[in-house]
């Protein structure tokens, strides 16, 4: 079983786009969602929520206004500045339960923390897993590996040979938690210097974790010469070019209708996308 | 004035619509421009600033005194992020795990912890043309966010304007960025997409309290739900941009709009205005 793990480290450059016309294309594989703080591959996949599961993670501080002397000790320690007139702000509170340590009035308890829902859906495609993180929730990484794990429970339950994931933009806390482990990182880009720095920052992530990519420019067509830069990059990194897409309007026009590109249209925008499967799928 | 640009969604324009804004406004305000998405920055490509000073961003991380330590677990019992193991005659302890709280070194009976800086990110400050620039770059590899988004909106005025240029999404780095700001200005764009992650970030901004408005970016793709959703739920939509490739090439070479295309820096003066009465009625009915 191979895991495939769409980034981009710019937000906006198709991953979601290229995810489901992967998932049209691909046979054999489940679907996974890690995007899980703005998820939107299930606008592509039509899915029947079959299971949905509550996410319970870390724990908030409460403190116990009957016990509470206002001593302040909790205020004065927490690094957090989640304390203020002796309240916790949920928002700002990391859950490290230091102030319930100290509290000499053990006027405060940790309590579980509710922080969002995760799904197993049916799509015509196969099965998805994906997830919805509270508002202004903390621990999406942690969400981000309940989604792998039960993706991968579900691939080896039905002998599947892929997990074709959608990942996080950025660098950080849910991008490493999508992509430790997985066996290729295909790199989504556009040819924009803004697109082109930030893709080297990504790089640099998979090759700290160790994890082979390759890179996909989309929009190629939008500015030339960056796409041939990205493809010089590309070359002198050892990083597969994988497929150039064009720009066309029929990817938007796809996403209004809620199908994936490679369904939706037949012309070069969809040549494309199946020959990178192609790629992925031969390498 | 601080005004922070989100979006929900990524790629919608955040970046266009920050780097516009502070130059448009450059003339006739002390601006200032802070680049709180440490993932992945980019208004430096656009704004091309001279830095001119720069300070490391870490965390305190415990350090362990073997000669003092009793091996009495307390430590590894109280982290909540199971940062300290200890494991028969050794403790271990996994930096990259670490928030920093403190818990271990204040609480340790034997005083065997103490606390050394694990550098996870650097804040840059410089000048671009009269802007005042602060950024954030988390290191490669690194984690954690919000602790550099901390330091890069230390910097942050209320006098004069600060413009906060927020990451995608709407979890913890996004509500670190837009906090405590006057006003959110949500940038997306007229698709299932862009409105699916638009209502997660209205939801945000409502949470923290913060006032916002929309900028409609590549207006005319996609379709009318966007627009729709925005007069249903009483959301200006205070800026629409069109999609016009000539405005996706300049951005592509990193040229800002109001620098490729100067009749648009009226209109993002326009969109200040918009966003100033808003704020100021709000400050008039909380005086009240």
């Amino acid at each position: 079983m191979r895991e495939i793990v769409v980034l981009s480290g710019k937000g906006g450059t198709g991953k979601t786009s290229i995810v489901g016309s992967l998932a049209a294309l691909a046979s054999g594989k489940v679907l996974a969602d890690c995007d899980v703080d703005a998820a939107d591959l299930h606008l592509l996949l039509s899915p029947s929520v079959k299971q949905e599961n509550e996410f319970w993670s870390g724990q908030l501080a409460h403190i116990d206004e009957a016990k509470c002397t206002e001593c302040g000790l909790c205020q004065e320690l927490c690094r957090f500045d989640a304390i203020k007139d002796y309240k916790v702000n949920p928002i700002a509170c990391e859950g490290c339960g230091f102030c319930s340590q100290v509290c000499p009035e053990e006027a405060i308890t940790m309590r579980e923390n509710m922080s969002g829902h995760w799904f197993v859906s049916d799509t015509k495609y196969g099965p998805l897993v994906h997830a919805r993180l509270g508002i202004a929730q903390e621990n999406s990484g942690k969400l981000v590996a309940q989604v792998r794990q039960e993706a991968r429970r579900i691939a080896e339950e039905q002998g599947l040979d892929y997990i074709i994931s959608d990942g996080p933009p950025g660098i950080g806390c849910p991008v490493i938690s999508s992509l430790s482990g997985a066996s290729l990182a295909l790199m989504v880009t556009e040819p924009t210097l803004s697109g082109i720095h930030d893709l080297e920052r990504v790089l640099g992530v998979c090759r700290h974790f160790g994890v082979p990519g390759m890179v996909c420019i989309n929009k190629y067509d939008l500015n030339e010469e960056n796409s041939r830069r990205i493809e010089d990059y590309c070359r002198k990194q050892g990083i597969k070019l994988a497929a150039k897409v064009p720009f066309d309007n029929a990817v938007t026009e796809a996403i209004v209708r809620g199908v994936p590109v490679v369904e939706y249209a037949d012309g070069a925008v969809s040549r494309e996308i199946e020959g990178l499967w192609d790629v992925i799928s031969h390498t | 004035m601080i005004i922070s640009i989100a979006s929900g969604k990524g790629g919608t324009g955040k970046t266009l619509v920050a780097t516009s804004l502070a130059l448009s406004l450059n003339d006739s305000y002390k601006v200032k421009l802070l680049d709180c998405d440490v993932e992945e920055p980019n208004d430096h490509v656009f704004l091309k600033p001279a830095i001119t000073g720069s300070e490391p961003v870490s965390i305190p991380v415990p350090k362990i005194d073997e000669a003092k330590c009793t091996r009495c677990g307390k430590c590894a019992e109280v982290c909540a992020f199971n940062a300290i193991a200890v494991l028969g005659e050794h403790v271990l302890t996994f930096p990259e795990l670490c928030h920093g709280c403190g818990a271990c070194s204040y609480l340790c009976p034997e005083k065997a912890i103490s606390e050394e800086k694990r550098e996870i990110g650097v804040v840059e400050r410089g000048d671009a043309g009269g802007i005042e620039f602060v950024q954030g770059k988390l290191t490669v590899g690194e984690a954690m966010a919000p602790p550099v988004i901390r330091m890069v909106k230390k910097h942050t005025d209320s006098d004069g304007i600060s413009i906060i240029d927020s990451p995608p999404g709407t979890s913890c780095p996004v509500v670190e960025s837009i906090e405590g700001s006057d006003f959110c200005l949500l940038v997306t764009e007229p698709t299932p997409f862009g409105l699916n992650d638009l209502v997660l970030a209205v939801e945000t901004v409502r949470q923290l309290g913060i006032p916002s408005g929309v900028v409609l970016n590549r207006a005319g793709v996609g379709d009318a739900k966007v627009e729709e959703y925005c007069r249903r739920e009483n959301i200006p939509v205070l800026l629409t941009i069109p999609l016009d490739t000539e405005i996706a090439r300049l951005y592509s070479r990193g040229i800002t709009l109001v620098e490729g295309m100067p009749k648009w820096k009226d209109k993002f003066v326009g969109l200040f205005e918009g966003i100033k009465e808003i704020v100021d009625a709000r400050n008039r009915s909380l005086k009240r």
